[in-house]
């Protein structure tokens, strides 16, 4: 106590320019956000402004792009109703859901053996787990399509169920493997001896307690399913078979027509997706993560 | 509830490092056995050992009469405490106390009678619905401690639970643990670098040294009759003083001559116990407090010794003084009432009934 009263006298000038720094970092922030914010915004507002106009509107060269003189929906009622939209939105949630489960599954399990079962190799593994992550799908989708071919799969809609775990299974791995990895080895010595199966500390333990890690994983592989665009292109050729990605720009651009407004209001919704589940695991993401879950 | 076995158990890792080097134990039913070492002594090797984490190169260990060397951890009946208490963060005190319980298939209602019961034991009764993060470190390692007592297992192992804990916490739990103890009855091997710990909680004491056991017994025998100059050195503090010293055969007497001309009478009663080794340098442990300020002088085999104190740390309940023969250092306790300080000569005297002489090379006591 009598320190701080000694130091009373220059403390409020201290405060007083400390209050002021942080008043000065704040509008920096704010400044920065905002640059920011515009710059990424921008796009999806133009979508959005296109979106809601008609046809004729768009094609007329004296609007305003990032006005709308008469707004209309009907650009989302024909998607919706008629054509192939939902089709391709039920496709992409289809491979997403499917994508997603089997990502967390193998590479939960995965990363649970690289972690935490020494065997001869493991560290071998898990390096290569992640080389095979850094060879681009530009290069990959070649031979792919042979592997793919052979078993009889182009053109149909479950060959993205079988590959898109190529993208996601080595990131996911690798990421939950940093997680486990950070956990204290004696959490799983205790549960060995309160009498836990590997399988039971992995599921009553380890996911638990990683589970920030694994919603990173998570989100992380429904972005790439629901994004991915190469493999699609190059493998699905019927609109019955597409999913959104490919199908938007294949469906609503004829040769050289394109129909601004239903692409816009396509990507819109196909956009939508993410946004919930973003907002949704977000945040229990930071709740975790906050929560210090790894600290015994 | 079980007797614990141990034989010709070794712990090799990879490298022909011998952590553990062929120990042999029996721990009998309700001991309460402490393993003390100094640091990297192959104590926690030894307690994973018998917990199953870690396999034995060789040897047997045996629990409750059966050999457990190829059991699994969960089938062998114990429960352990460790160091970072290692509570499953996610789960509540409850669960965390329950949890082996529930993997064990009791049903609900004996559950929560044990839990219940263990949290009253351990007085944590009212954080059962916690988070171990919303826990102190003190309430924690109760949590740890409630997690192994649910289980009423045939062995408790504790590896340095309280290291973790500030020094008056560290006190208190200590008798906690004692008591927990005395109430459940449940054999336990308790691994510590800390010897008061070891002394205070043992019924008998293990003193480890570079992966072998250096002596077994009791405090009080460890304290009064150790086996070796490391046992010697390492129970008691402060530690016992070690003088370089000689062994002499003068007229049917043994005398030890110190360096600075300091002349010792060896006890009559130890002449045959000595005799062989006269003529032959040894060394002299003599605790501090078997070197007092001079007094009782008159008494059989306490002689007088000189010293000059560099440095005097009072107490309260007593004084040590520091000082220096021939380059050993040299620590004796007197009573708070003499006068000293440092740099004054002050006279001295050395209780030889409790000496011990230690061979130099082999570090036997004789
Ligand atoms: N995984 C390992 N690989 C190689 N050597 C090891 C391994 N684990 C322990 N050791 C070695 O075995 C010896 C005994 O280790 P142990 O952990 O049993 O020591 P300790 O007595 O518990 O020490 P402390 O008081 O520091 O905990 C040490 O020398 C240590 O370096
Ligand atoms: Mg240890």
């Amino acid at each position: 106590m009598s320190a701080t009263t000694a130091g009373a006298a220059p403390a409020p000038r201290r405060s007083g320019s400390l209050a002021r720094e942080r008043r000065w970092a704040l509008i920096g922030a704010y400044v920065a956000l905002a640059v920011f914010v515009v710059f990424f915004m921008l796009p999806p507002f133009h979508m959005l402004i296109t979106s809601l106009k008609g046809s004729a509107e768009i094609a007329d060269q004296t609007g305003n792009p990032w006005m709308v003189r008469s707004p209309t929906l009907e650009n989302y009622r024909d998607l919706l109703t008629a054509g192939n939209y939902l089709t391709f939105f039920w496709n992409s949630v289809m491979v997403t859901a499917c994508v997603v489960v089997i990502s967390m599954v193998v590479s939960t399990l995965a990363a649970f053996a690289l972690a935490r079962m020494r065997f001869w190799g493991s560290q071998t593994l898990a390096t290569g787990v992640f080389l095979t992550y850094l060879v681009p799908e530009t290069l990959l989708f070649i031979p792919l399509f042979q592997i793919v071919g052979s078993l009889g799969l182009i053109n149909n809609v479950w060959a993205m169920v079988l590959i898109y775990p190529t993208l996601t299974v080595p990131f996911c791995t690798w990421i939950m493997i940093g997680y486990f990895a950070s956990i204290p080895k004696e959490l799983d010595e205790a549960a060995l001896i309160d009498g836990a199966s590997h399988l039971q500390m992995l599921w009553k333990i380890f996911i638990p307690v990683a589970l920030p890690g694994i919603l990173a994983a998570m989100i992380f592989a429904f972005t790439v399913s629901w994004a991915a665009f190469i493999y699609p292109m190059a493998y699905l050729v019927s609109t019955d078979q597409m999913v959104l990605t490919v199908g938007i720009v294949s469906d609503l651009i004829r040769a050289d027509t394109f129909q601004w407004g239903k692409i816009m209001a396509g990507a819109l919704m196909a956009a939508l997706p993410p946004l919930l589940v973003y907002a949704f695991l977000m945040d229990y993401y930071i709740a975790g993560l906050t929560a210090g879950a790894t600290k015994g | 509830m079980a007797q614990v076995t141990l034989r010709k158990v070794v712990k090799a890792y990879e490298g022909d490092v011998q952590a553990v080097k062929g120990i042999d134990l029996d721990i009998a039913d309700h001991e309460f056995v402490v393993l003390v070492g100094p640091s990297g002594c192959g104590k926690s090797t030894t307690l994973r050992m018998i917990a199953g984490l870690e396999e034995i190169t060789s040897g047997e260990i045996a629990i409750g009469g059966e050999v457990v060397n190829d059991v699994p951890p969960r089938d062998r009946d114990i429960a352990m405490v460790f160091q970072n208490y290692a509570l499953y963060p996610h789960m509540s005190v409850f669960d965390n106390m329950a949890f082996g319980l529930k993997l064990r298939h009791f049903d609900k209602a004996e559950i929560k009678r044990r839990v219940d019961e263990a949290a009253r034991i351990l007085d944590i009764v009212p954080l059962l619905a916690r988070k171990p993060k919303a826990l102190s470190g003190g309430q924690r390692q109760r949590v740890a401690m409630g997690r192994a007592i649910v289980r009423n297992p045939k062995v408790f192992l504790f590896d340095e639970p309280l290291s973790n804990l500030d020094a008056k916490l560290r006190v208190q739990m200590r008798t906690e643990i004692k008591k927990v103890h005395q109430t459940v009855r449940t054999t336990t091997i308790y691994v510590t670098h800390d010897q008061v710990e070891a002394m205070t909680l043992a019924d008998r004491v293990v003193v480890m040294n570079h992966g072998v056991i250096e002596q077994v017994g009791p405090p009080q025998e460890l304290y009064h009759c150790p086996a070796t100059r490391f046992v010697a050195g390492f129970i008691g503090s402060p530690g016992m003083n070690f003088i370089p010293a000689r062994l002499e055969n003068g007229a049917g007497a043994l005398r030890l001559h110190l360096p600075g001309d300091i002349v010792l009478p060896v006890p009559a009663d130890r002449t045959g116990r000595y005799g062989a080794h006269a003529g032959r340098p040894v060394l002299l442990g003599l605790r501090p407090e078997h070197l007092t300020e001079s007094r009782n002088t008159d008494r059989p085999n306490v002689a007088p010794f000189p010293a000059t104190p560099e440095v005097v740390e009072p107490m309260g309940m007593e004084t040590l003084v520091h000082f220096r023969i021939d380059g050993a250092e040299i620590c004796g306790r007197i009573d708070p009432a003499v006068p000293a300080e440092p740099g004054r000569p002050l006279p001295m005297a050395a209780d030889l009934n409790h000496m011990h002489l230690i061979e130099t090379e082999s570090g036997r006591v004789l």
